[in-house]
């Protein structure tokens, strides 16, 4: 039942508050969350993670394809939800204060938003899966496309073609499956014999859906400028959670489905990312726009994430689920800034902004730890992250991750070049107003930088929920 | 024990805290006091630590207190150790800290961000202790990081002024460049020993075999440690990093952070012992930085770029003695090199201060009588420098040279050169700093003065370490019987001593005193009694003398070789290739199918007889097909 309730609460709260209007909205909004969030937690206390798929609810849906209404909840998934139930509230949370039209109806969006990402992350029926996946677009297209910059709509439309045509690959390739009977079961994985022709089919079928959305290169040109363009709520959602909705559905769907067409394509795959993840961090060097800069960033760690996934190492896997929170919760905080910086100064372009610190030391901090977490200095959670994921990478291929490894070197260089061309130098007409951070904003920072720390210290804290379904799920595709 | 140890570590981070958090409300004085004090308690603990080692037949000792990663076979624990490496690099951090904590609160006493300067330096001291005191590799990896964060904050402290960031960043990028090596050569070590922690580690490479492997490991580790201890190739972030406040020079850029790279080693000894040809790549990359920095500091005209290419010079001597395998005698000139430099860095720092922020020594001249301590601490600095018996640097200089030879006369010749080089500028700095008539207008001469107490008392502590601190490790040629390398002997092993008759050694021994006096002498000659004056101005220069000015122009070929092409990549992907490769592949698809759906439009034209014509050369298709493919 709690499956169904972390889906159904927000979703039924969403909708109540887009016909609601008033200044109570975004409180209520925020109640729901904390409510949600104060479920996810009860569940976690309850959580056994070497128990499998828990919290299991099952409801038939067209028995004679074998469809199902059915949900649980493993390790990867109770990470995933911890990260959606906890960014959700931190992300209303840092924007009450603001002057936004129609503000209930953003966060009535981004509430059914939630409902729907957790149903991605707890089903278990491909038909369920791709219901929710599509389900979660609809609230982030509006979400973009009717608050943000003034290319917005242009630049939602390409993500909303763009996302849709991978998703229906992916719809193909459920539906050639269906009959066979796929649910996942944990304990004996999915034991599918395809013939080989199929299975390749199978993979670039989900593949492309997933490598749109993570994005993996070169299939990522709708990335940078939806998130430049669209709402800050947009490009957090966007970022924080649902491009982990890919790489979720790579150890999810995509290997254990596709498990040899996965090892053949590996190889291939983990080249692609490799040049993303360079050509990434190289466009960031020279990006003034801030957000830009942040997504093209962005994009640079999540690629490292794709490659620790087809390494197929143990070391990779964990390393990956584990850089997929702490990712999350790191470009949340650096978009609030990104936001915070440009509402305050009215510029984008960070060569006109400077001298920030002397105005603002408590931005200036919490910045400067959400930049250390960006470049993943050591007793913050990303280099953890990180570490584990150059191991397995390193297991794969020396020298892959010896030129990998240069992303470090470079992630130093764009985000000090960002750090410093904003809070240091001398202030200038657009800064000279700029005055420290409100109440939530520091909240919402320090929990960011708070949870960044903590688990960079202690990371076994949350890596134990995921790590036994993790060697379980390896060790059932050996092969791979 | 371990309690000790971990006060040791937790109270400059208190202190980080305090400070960092109350640097608004607290006069600066009791910041000041609090921040220092808590580097004084942690070296009273050290120091009854040592004690608490010295009589303990047990001389390594290795605390967990959790684990700190545990995914799959990876296992990396928090943990520390404590043995006779450790607890030297903790006496020296936080004694020589100590000092340049209270001489900061004099220096830094005007600054208005004093609270914050406290703090990063607290920080860093917390970061070095982690560095040395890590029992794995990961964790002395934290603290290497960690170190290199604080320099980044300290170097850019004044963050108005956009040549000091531009200083800070080159640091932690240029060290990013050697850390990626430590990483790679981490990831080796895990994955053929499968542990990083240090006793483990050790026993497994002395079972090892593959020397190819180990010899790997090797270069990893030292490319990380060129970045940290400013070798060459990576060695040019270190004069920029003068931008600090010159206590963070004296600090950071001299007396700790810079020599973590000689500790590394140390560290691995056990592998380095085992892989000679690494040794000798030290070997070489040490003495060609040494003469190279030094070369280039012949020509600074800033006094605190001088001190920054000595520092640069010696740290090169200290890995040629490395890699002869001499890694007490590294350690030893790690050493007298934190007295004496840190002594030579505050000495600046008064100069400076007294000068009210001058650092050209064409503007100086004449301070002896106005900064009389202040001169004679950079005597006293100097001298030791020069390995001028009895004098700090003596000791250790002598060992390093003595050892090289044993290992290579050539390389003793260099290491000769290199070190008579180091004399030469350093007299050149006191006669232009102190000597002479000053240069500068009347006005500025009346307002120099001498330091306050407070900065001039840790100098002169540091002054008697540099005069008293190379009795620690007396070689048995001059009737002592060595105490620093048998101290550290369960670590680095007993040092051999340098096979050697005992006369050649002590002929060298006396060439390297008379040289160095002897360009004491040629210094005092040039600058003193001809009075020559360098000047900044290039045009005037020799194409020579113009090359070393500009430091072999090393900055620009980077500039040109690797950072313009960079940024033009940066430039060329965005504006090239995103912009057009890529989006108009993706749009040349929605164009494509936008194109079909015009093309299918014209055949639904609605035209009854179009349909049928199109039904009936269908069929036909059809028939022909079946007809001639088909069978």
């Amino acid at each position: 039942m709690i499956s169904l309730l972390l889906i159904l609460l927000p979703i039924l709260t969403g909708s109540l508050l887009l016909l609601l209007k008033g200044k109570g909205s975004i409180w209520l909004a925020l109640i729901s969350a904390m409510a949600e969030l104060g479920i996810t937690i009860y569940a976690l206390l309850n959580f056994d993670p070497l128990g499998g798929f828990q919290y299991v609810w099952d409801y038939a849906w067209i028995p004679d394809l074998g469809m199902a209404w059915s949900f649980g909840v493993d390790g990867v998934s109770m990470v995933m939800l911890l990260l959606t139930n906890i960014l959700i509230p931190l992300i209303i949370l840092s924007q009450i204060g603001r002057k936004i039209e129609n503000h209930h109806a953003l966060v009535g969006l981004a509430l059914i938003m939630q409902g729907a990402l957790i149903g991605v992350f707890t089903a278990m029926d491909t038909i369920v899966f791709y219901v929710f996946w599509e389900l979660a677009l609809i609230p982030v297209y509006f979400i973009a496309g009717l608050w943000g910059g003034q290319e917005r709509i242009k630049a939602t439309l390409k993500f909303f073609i763009y996302t849709l045509f991978g998703s229906l690959l992916m719809l193909a390739a459920f539906v050639f499956l269906l009959g066979s009977d796929i649910i996942i079961n944990q304990l004996d994985g999915i034991s599918l014999i395809l013939s080989h022709k199929v299975e390749m089919f199978i993979f670039w079928g989900i593949f492309m859906a997933f490598a749109i959305k993570i994005p993996i290169f070169p299939f990522h040109s709708w990335q940078p400028e939806t998130y430049t363009q669209s709402s800050t709520t947009g490009t957090m959602l966007l970022s924080g959670i649902m491009l982990k909705m890919g790489l979720y559905g790579i150890l999810r769907w995509l290997i254990p489905l596709a498990p040899n067409a996965s090892a053949f394509y590996a190889n291939l795959i983990i080249t692609l990312s490799i040049i993303g993840v360079l050509y990434a961090s190289i466009i960031a060097i020279k990006q003034n726009n801030i957000k830009r800069l942040l997504a093209f960033s962005s994009m640079a760690h999540v690629g490292l994430i794709a490659i620790a996934f087809f390494t197929g190492t143990l070391a990779g896997w964990q390393g990956g689920v584990f850089q997929m929170f702490t990712h999350g919760i790191n470009v949340v905080g650096l978009f609030l800034v990104a936001d915070i910086l440009i509402e305050k100064t009215g510029v984008t372009d960070i060569r006109k902004m400077g001298g920030i610190a002397s105005n603002a030391p408590k931005l200036a901090i919490l910045f400067l730890l959400l930049v250390l977490g960006s470049v993943a200095l050591p007793l913050t959670d990303s280099f953890v992250g990180e570490f584990l994921m150059f191991s397995g990478l390193f297991k794969w291929n020396m020298w892959a991750m010896i030129i990998t490894g240069t992303s470090v070197i470079f992630s130093a260089v764009y985000m000090l070049r960002l750090y410093q061309k904003t809070m240091f130098g001398v202030v200038n007409e657009n800064t000279k107003n700029v005055t420290d951070i409100s109440w939530n904003e520091l909240l919402v920072l320090s929990i960011c930088s708070g949870i960044m720390l903590f688990l960079g210290i202690f990371p076994n804290a949350l890596m134990q929920v995921s790590n036994p379904v993790l060697e379980q799920i390896l060790s059932n595709f050996s092969r791979f | 024990m371990e309690s000790i140890l971990s006060m040791i570590i937790l109270l400059p981070l208190l202190g980080f805290v305090f400070t960092g958090l109350l640097r608004n409300k607290l006069s600066k004085n009791i910041l000041g006091i609090f921040s220092s004090g808590t580097i004084l308690i942690a070296f009273g603990l050290a120091v009854k630590l040592f004690f608490t080692l010295t009589g303990s037949v047990q001389k390594s000792f290795n605390h967990t207190y959790f684990d700190w990663i545990k995914a799959g076979d990876i296992v990396i624990p928090f943990n520390i150790q404590l043995d006779p490496l450790s607890i030297l690099m903790t006496l020296i951090i936080t004694g020589i800290g100590f000092l340049i904590h209270i001489y900061s609160i004099g220096y830094m006493h005007e600054d208005e961000g004093f609270g914050r300067f406290f703090a990063y330096l607290n920080l860093f001291i917390f970061f070095m202790l982690l560095l040395v005191l890590g029992g794995n590799l990961l964790i002395t990896f934290i603290g290497w990081e960690g170190v290199g964060l604080c320099s980044f904050l300290l170097i850019g402290f004044w963050f108005k002024t956009p040549e000091y960031n531009a200083a800070a960043a080159k640091a932690f990028i240029m060290n990013r460049i050697g850390d990626l090596g430590l990483l790679a050569g981490m990831f080796l070590i895990l994955f053929h020993f499968g542990t990083l922690n240090y006793p483990e580690l050790f026993v497994k490479i002395q079972a090892f075999q593959n020397i190819d492997i180990l010899s790997l490991i090797a270069l990893f580790l030292f490319i990380g440690a060129i970045g940290k201890s400013a070798q060459l190739p990576l060695y040019t972030w270190l004069p920029d990093a003068m931008a600090g406040p010159t206590p963070v020079s004296a600090l950071i850029h001299a007396a700790t952070m810079v020599t973590a790279g000689v500790f590394l080693i140390a560290r691995f000894n056990v592998l380095y012992n085992l892989t000679p040809m690494v040794q000798h790549l030290i070997c070489y990359v040490g003495i060609i930085t040494s003469i190279f920095a030094g070369i280039i500091g012949l020509k600074q005209t800033d006094i605190k770029k001088v001190l920054a290419y000595s520092t640069v010079s010696q740290l090169g001597l200290m890995f040629l003695a490395i890699g002869t395998g001499a890694y007490g005698v590294a350690m030893f000139h790690i050493t007298t090199h934190a007295f004496f430099k840190a002594l030579l860095f505050l000495t600046s720092g008064s100069v400076i201060h007294g000068m009210h922020g001058e650092q050209n020594m064409i503007k100086m001249g004449g301070l002896r009588k106005l900064m009389p301590i202040t001169w004679a601490s950079m005597l006293i600095g100097s001298l030791a420098i020069s390995g001028i018996p009895p004098f700090a640097g003596f000791f250790s200089k002598d060992q390093i040279l003595a050892v090289v030879y044993a290992h290579n006369p050539v390389l003793f010749a260099l290491a000769f050169v290199a070190s008579m080089i180091t004399t030469f500028y350093m007299f050149r700095l006191m006669f232009l700093t102190f000597s002479n008539a000053f240069r500068s207008d009347e006005g500025v001469k009346s307002k120099v003065h001498e330091s306050p107490l407070i900065m001039t008392v840790p100098l002169g502590v540091l002054a008697i370490l540099s005069i008293i601190g190379g009795f620690m490790g007396v070689p048995a040629i001059l009737g002592g019987n060595n105490n620093f390398m048998h101290f550290l002997a369960p670590v680095v092993g007993e040092m051999h001593h340098p096979e050697i008759p005992h006369n050649i050694e002590m002929m060298l021994m006396g060439v390297a005193v008379l040289g160095a006096c002897f360009f004491i002498g040629l210094s005092f000659y040039i600058y003193r009694i001809n009075k020559l004056i360098p000047s900044d101005d290039t045009k005037s220069m020799n194409p020579i003398a113009k090359l070393v000015y500009n430091k072999f122009y090393l900055d620009e070929i980077y500039n040109v070789i690797i950072i313009k092409p960079i940024k033009t990549a940066s430039y060329v992907f965005y504006e090239f290739i995103e912009k057009y490769v890529i989006d108009f592949a993706v749009n040349g698809v929605a164009k494509i199918v936008n194109l079909s759906g015009v093309m299918i439009r014209i055949l639904q034209s609605g035209s009854l007889s179009a349909y049928l014509f199109i039904m009936v050369f269908g069929i036909l298709v059809f028939l022909v097909l079946q007809g001639f493919v088909f069978n």
